[in-house]
């Protein structure tokens, strides 16, 4: 005890003692906190490095959006001969969206090889590489959106003042996105195959989602299939206001806010209780 | 205040028997009841105590546990049983290409290896032109990292995790980067940390790497402490089983040849 008498006894010092536990969703949660500059970080360096070398650069975000509508809406409209007004506009909103969340859940899922490198050599929480995924997802949904702007003003679609709802109707479809990202990262880590899986099932997803069709197509037999599906509701929360210039009504926003609050802490909870095995799969 | 302890620390990796990769297979084993483990013991109650200012040298060949040692104290990895305290912030010192992007700049990858030791990108900037000067890349700091000599990632990666001022700086034998007059001005580093009161963990295989650094040495093997104590005493003895070891391997087949 004389040696620590002789140094300067610092009492601000962290302390790690592996015995101590708390609550360790609020742990977990604390620590993606005090990481967010992290979570910054990756963000910008997965965007940076996609467009560093590419000639468009950033434009490639909003022109790729913006080609493959073109190319499904000769597709659909003409196979489909559906009787939806400015199809363009109706498709592109939905199909914003799915790429939106197709996109984050696959990438978080791929996350888990890159984050197992990283957090094998220093403490990181894991949480942060979720986060970063949906970050990423979240930067590339914002860019998508001004392609759309460009397609409802040339179309001579209203712009409805309803877009102002959209920075709640994206929180719901984040915390939905967030959830589902932290299931197939917890997954992924313990089983290769799961992305693979996962591609497969958000594809035959999007056919079961009203993205190039109209709900009311759906023969009432077949309703029950959208009513179980979360993503209806959520596209149509984050349509509406778009196509349809009105508010999602509080049943539907009821609905969509309850997937996504339940698949999040259901999520958050799994990903929490897992997170000490991460460690030890290598 | 001691800044490292372990108390009776064991490591069980559960290995299954037959790699078990993918969910379809897990599947098919989990009901035919076939899914066999191994358990592997990294570290077995393993007692330490490190008090602050002390630069700690850990030998052992690959394989005896001297990472997953590490990687307790760098709270990467949680005990299976037993208990680990750590005082103080601690920094490894990143291998090499942790985190490190080709297509990034220098300084994009300072800003990013700060943050990966949880740093705020503003007192990643405060700090930044300090560690450029002490890697010696001021000129090349706006290049792509992929344009950079392995020594030059080598030397970047050491000053950030220096510069970030930890209390208890982690060692995995990465001080062998760059040229000679490189590897000196890491070892007056090593000094001003350690005259600073910090601790220094220092895994090596490099025996003289331990003896000029370290005063004390802790000798892991098969998951155990094997020594512990002065740093000639315990790599001496290190150094002597090796060869022995080493002899009696050659000998054994040389006998069958």
């Amino acid at each position: 005890m004389s040696s620590t008498a002789a140094l300067p006894t610092r009492t601000d010092l962290p302390v790690y003692d592996s015995a101590r536990r708390g609550w360790r969703v609020a742990e977990e949660a604390r620590a993606l906190w005090s990481y967010r500059a992290l979570v910054y970080e990756l963000v910008i360096r997965d965007i940076k490095v996609r467009y560093k070398r590419s000639v468009l650069g950033i434009f490639w975000t909003m022109l790729a959006p913006l080609l493959n509508m073109i190319a499904l809406t000769l597709v659909f409209s003409a196979l489909l001969r559906q009787q939806i007004e400015n199809y363009p506009v109706y498709f592109l909103t939905g199909s914003l969206f799915w790429a939106f969340f197709a996109q984050t859940t696959s990438s978080a899922a791929l996350q888990t090889q890159d984050s197992n490198e990283t957090a094998k050599r220093i403490y990181v929480p894991r949480s942060v590489f979720v986060a970063s995924a949906v970050g990423v997802g979240l930067v590339n949904l914002g860019l998508s959106l001004v392609p759309l702007l460009v397609l409802v003003v040339a179309t001579g679609f209203p712009i409805y003042a309803t877009w102002l709802f959209l920075p709640v109707s994206i929180l719901i479809a984040t915390a939905f996105a967030a959830g589902v990202s932290l299931l197939l990262f917890t997954f992924a880590s313990r089983f290769s195959d799961v992305r693979e899986m996962y591609l497969v099932l958000v594809q035959t997803w999007f056919f079961l989602t009203p993205i190039v069709y109209h709900p009311s197509i759906v023969p009432p037999r077949y309703r029950f299939a959208l009513w179980a599906n979360p993503m209806y509701y959520l596209v149509q929360t984050f349509r509406k206001p778009i196509y349809d210039g009105v508010l999602p009504s509080p049943g539907l926003l009821a609905a969509s806010t309850a997937f996504a609050v339940v698949v999040l802490a259901t999520g958050w909870n799994y990903f929490c209780r897992r997170v000490d095995s991460f460690a030890y799969r290598t | 205040m001691t800044a490292i302890r372990l108390e009776n620390v064991s490591v069980r990796y559960r290995i299954p028997r037959e790699r078990i990769k993918t969910l379809k297979e897990y599947a098919i084993r989990h009901f035919t009841k076939r899914v066999v483990y191994d358990d592997f013991e990294a570290l077995r109650e393993v007692n330490l105590e490190i008090e602050p200012g002390e630069t700690v040298g850990i030998v052992g060949r690959n394989g005896a546990g001297k990472s997953t040692l590490l990687r307790l104290i760098a709270r990467i990895l949680r005990p299976t049983e037993g208990r680990v305290v750590v005082v103080g912030k601690t920094a490894p010192l990143l291998e090499l290409g942790l985190g490190l992007h080709g297509e990034l700049t220098g300084r994009e990858n300072v800003l990013l290896q700060g943050a990966l030791l949880g740093f705020t990108r503003a007192e990643m900037k405060r700090r930044l032109d300090r560690i450029v000067a002490f890697a010696e890349l001021e000129e090349f700091i706006d290049a792509p990292m992929r344009t950079y000599s392995t020594g030059m990632a080598a030397r970047l990666a050491f000053s950030v995790a220096t510069d970030v001022d930890p209390d208890i700086l982690l060692v995995d034998e990465a001080l062998a980067v760059g040229d000679e007059r490189f590897q000196l001005k890491c070892h007056d580093r090593m000094e001003a940390f350690r005259r600073a009161g910090k601790t220094v963990l220092l895994v090596s295989h490099a025996l003289a790497q331990v003896r000029q650094n370290c005063r004390r040495a802790v000798w892991i093997h098969g998951g155990r402490v094997a020594r512990d104590g002065d740093v000639h005493e315990v790599t001496e003895a290190y150094h002597l089983w090796s060869v022995e070891t080493a002899l009696a391997a050659a000998a054994a087949t040389g006998g069958g040849a």
